[in-house]
């Protein structure tokens, strides 16, 4: 077993905890937490398949933006973080036997897939990865359409929140 | 080099999670959780996709870079969903908002 694999057990694992702290935390705070440290470990599984730039937005948006709103809105939203009420529903069985299944399913067929084998092909150093995803965003050749629609939902988003938060008392 | 097997079955573990997440938790920002929890174990298939089958091209980020776009989006519009939700009814506990119940 080479290092980089000790490596991506150990991160596997730590996110897989963490994110089944963040499902069944009882303080909604640490739920938010644990969503840090999964989302931090899935950044560094982007670091693991050279990634980089994958990594950087990762833990900006994600930890920076998404993790902190997140926060806030538990915040805003007081008395529900501490509850002592049950924070799972009366269908968390049901929930549990769906989440199983599906895992099953997915670990079944993707065994049974050929292609699972494959064998990642080596990155020449001179092809540079961030380059090569610039240029592909913004090129007409690549994705420059589906980079404005991804632009212009961002500013929808943005426009809807501040609608739907604006307290008009 | 790590099995590309390993990283999908990561993948789909991560997704189950939050899937129980988004299923079984009462509270709606836990839900929102759940949902994050989703969409980065996509996230971790699209770009394990990108490295093992064709590296040289960037389709595969470019998807990645896509989803975290929508996933900005939807955790900003649902979570002032969730405060204005909030104002009005003292709780955003899923089953508790049934307004549009029949």
């Amino acid at each position: 077993m080479t290092p980089l694999q000790m490596i991506f057990i150990l991160v596997a694992a730590m996110t897989l905890g963490a994110g089944l702290m963040v499902v069944t935390a009882r303080n909604l705070v640490h739920s938010a937490l644990w969503l840090v440290l999964a989302l931090f470990g899935v950044a560094i599984v982007y670091v693991l398949l050279q990634a980089g730039f994958l990594a950087v937005v990762q833990v900006v948006i994600y930890i920076g933006a998404i993790a902190i709103l997140m926060i806030f809105a538990i915040m805003l939203t007081r008395n529900i973080a501490s509850e002592s009420g049950p924070r799972f529903n009366e269908n968390w069985s049901w929930a549990l036997v769906i989440a199983l299944v599906l895992f099953g399913t997915l670990a079944w067929m993707l065994s049974g897939w050929d292609g699972i084998a494959a064998q990642a092909p080596a990155i020449s150093p001179r092809f540079d990865t961030v380059r090569e995803l610039g240029l592909a965003l913004v090129s007409p050749e690549g994705f420059v359409l589906a980079f404005e629609v991804a632009s212009v939902l961002l500013l929808a988003a943005l426009i809807g929140a501040l609608v739907v938060a604006w307290d008009r008392r | 080099m790590i099995p590309l097997s390993w990283l999908l079955f990561f993948a789909a573990a991560l997704f189950c999670i939050g899937l129980y997440g988004v299923l079984a938790r009462k509270n709606a920002i836990a839900i929102l959780m759940g949902i994050e929890l989703m969409l980065n174990a996509v996230n971790v298939n699209l770009v394990a996709f990108w490295r093992y089958r064709t590296p040289e091209m960037m389709a595969g980020q470019v998807f990645a870079v896509i989803v975290f776009a929508v996933a900005a989006a939807e955790v900003a519009v649902g979570l002032a969903l969730f405060i204005s939700v909030y104002r009005r009814r003292k709780t955003i506990a899923a089953d508790e908002l049934d307004l549009m119940k029949w």
